[in-house]
C-alpha cells in the first residue's frame, strides 16, 4: 500500500527561482534565504521518496481565464515547463506518475471531489520553485511528480476547510494504492505577500508565525480563516496559502514539525518553509 | 447589482472577482499572449497595431501603452496577467510594486528589505467600518 509519509510547505516566489537559475544565491541578499533551504534538501534527500504530490497554483500559464478549474489533477507522464513571459526555466523537465495519478482522480472523484483532469499541460514556478528549493539544481528530478492545481487567481479560491477535506481525501486514495510508494505532499505559496495596488508589499510575520505555529497545534482551526481574512491580513496574494491546507489535510492528526524556516524579504514576499511528519502510532 | 463585499474594506487592493472578471477579460487574454515569444516581439515592434488584435476598451488599451499599472487594475487586469507587459518591459514583480505605491525604486526596496508594509493601519480604508458576511 502506498502511504504518505511527510508534508512539505514551501513558499514559490518567482525570483527565487530566477536566483537560482542565474547562479546568484550567494550573494548578500539571497544568501540567507538559500541557507535556509540547505537542512530542507537534506532532509528530503535522506527521505528519498518515490513520488510527490505538488499542491500549487498555477499563473496565467498552463491555464488563462478561459477555462478555470478550481482543483485539477496532472495526469501525463510528463509536464514541460511553461514559459510565463521570459521564457522557460531552465529545469528538467518534470516527470508524471500516472498510475498514482489516475488512481487518485478516479477516487477523488468517486469520493466527491469533482477534480479537473489535464492529460497535458506545462508547469510554471509555482510547481517549479518548490522543487528547485528542496531537491537543488539538478540534471533531473529525484522523483516523479503529480501537480494538483487550485485556483487562487479568479476569486472565489476554494476555502481552507474544503482544501484541508481534499488532504483527507487524497490521503484515503493514496493508501488505496495498491503499490508500495512512500509519497510526500507540497502545499506551496505564501506566505504574506500583496503583489498589487497601493498597498503592495504588505508582509505579516505575526500572521505567518501564527500559521506556523497552527499547523502543528491546531490545524482545523486554521481552515475557518476566511479569504478576507487572508487578504486583509497577509496581503491579497497571501490567499494562496490555503494550499496548506491541502498537504495538512492528507497528514495525520499529530505531526510532528521538523523544520522551519522563515525570511524577510524574497522579492515582494515572506518566503516560508516547514516539514510536518506524521506522528501517530501505525 | 452586486452586494457590497467585506474585501471592499481593503485600502489599496483589487480583488480580481466577478465584477472585475467580467471586465477584464480581454485585456487580461491579451496580456495571456505574451506567453509566446513570437508575439512579445510583435508587441514590442508595434503595440498599438498589436493590441488591434484583441478587443480591449479604448481605455484598457491606454492603460497597456502608458504603462499605467494601477490602472490597469482599476480597468480589470489581473496582477498575473498584466505582469507580462512589465516581463516584456525587462522590468520585475518588485519594480511594479513599486510604481503601483508611489514610491522610487529604492524606497520601496528598502521598504521590503526592513521587513516589508506593515499591516498596521493598512487593514482597514478611512471610515469605512468593517463589514461582516462574504468572504
Amino acid at each position: 500500500m502506498a502511504k504518505i509519509v511527510a508534508g512539505v510547505a514551501c513558499s514559490h516566489v518567482p525570483a527565487i527561482g530566477v536566483a537560482m537559475d542565474r547562479g546568484i544565491t550567494g550573494t548578500p541578499y539571497w544568501d540567507p534565504l538559500f541557507k535556509g533551504y540547505e537542512p530542507a534538501r537534506e532532509w528530503l534527500a535522506k527521505l528519498a521518496p518515490d513520488a510527490a504530490i505538488i499542491v500549487y497554483n498555477d499563473h496565467a500559464s498552463a491555464f488563462s481565464l478561459e477555462i478555470i478549474p478550481t482543483f485539477l489533477i496532472g495526469v501525463a507522464d510528463k509536464f514541460p515547463i511553461a514559459d510565463e513571459g521570459f521564457g522557460p526555466r531552465p529545469v528538467p523537465v518534470v516527470l508524471g506518475h500516472p498510475a498514482l495519478a489516475w488512481h487518485l482522480a478516479e477516487s477523488l472523484i468517486l469520493d466527491e471531489f469533482d477534480m479537473t483532469i489535464a492529460n497535458e499541460m506545462p508547469v510554471d514556478h509555482g510547481l517549479t520553485v518548490p522543487l528547485s528549493v528542496t531537491c537543488g539544481q539538478t540534471a533531473a528530478w529525484p522523483f516523479p511528480v503529480i501537480p494538483l492545481c487550485v485556483n487562487v487567481v479568479q476569486y472565489p479560491p476554494p476555502t481552507g476547510a474544503r482544501c484541508f477535506k481534499l488532504g483527507m481525501a487524497i490521503r484515503r486514495a493514496v493508501e488505496q494504492f495498491d503499490e508500495d510508494l512512500r509519497v510526500v505532499i507540497y502545499g506551496t505559496g505564501g506566505m504574506s505577500h500583496q503583489l498589487q495596488g497601493e498597498r503592495a508589499g504588505l508582509i505579516n510575520r505575526q500572521f505567518d508565525t501564527a500559521f506556523m505555529d497552527g499547523m502543528t497545534r491546531d490545524p482545523v482551526a486554521l481552515t475557518r480563516i476566511t479569504h478576507t481574512e487572508y487578504m486583509r491580513e497577509a496581503g491579497s496574494e497571501g490567499v494562496e496559502m490555503v494550499m496548506w491546507h491541502v498537504m495538512r489535510g492528507a497528514l495525520d492528526e499529530n505531526v510532528a514539525e521538523i523544520y522551519r524556516h522563515y525570511h524577510v524579504p524574497a522579492s515582494n514576499t515572506a518566503a516560508g518553509l516547514m516539514i510536518l511528519e506524521n506522528r501517530s502510532p501505525s | 447589482m452586486t452586494k457590497p463585499r467585506d474585501y471592499d474594506s481593503i485600502p489599496g487592493t483589487y480583488v480580481y472577482d466577478a465584477q472585475r472578471g467580467r471586465i477584464g477579460y480581454p485585456l487580461n487574454m491579451f496580456c495571456m499572449s505574451l506567453n509566446k515569444a513570437e508575439n512579445r516581439r510583435s508587441f514590442k515592434e508595434n503595440a498599438a497595431a498589436y493590441l488591434d488584435r484583441f478587443a480591449l476598451t479604448p481605455e484598457q488599451r491606454r492603460t497597456v501603452l502608458e504603462r499605467d499599472w494601477l490602472g490597469m487594475l482599476r480597468v480589470g487586469g489581473n496582477i498575473y496577467y498584466t505582469i507580462k507587459i512589465a516581463f516584456c518591459d525587462g522590468l520585475t514583480f518588485q519594480d511594479v510594486a513599486g510604481m503601483m505605491s508611489g514610491v522610487p525604486k529604492e524606497t520601496y526596496a528598502q521598504m521590503m528589505l526592513a521587513g516589508g508594509r506593515s499591516p498596521e493601519g493598512n487593514r482597514f480604508k478611512d471610515k469605512i467600518p468593517p463589514e461582516t458576511g462574504h468572504g
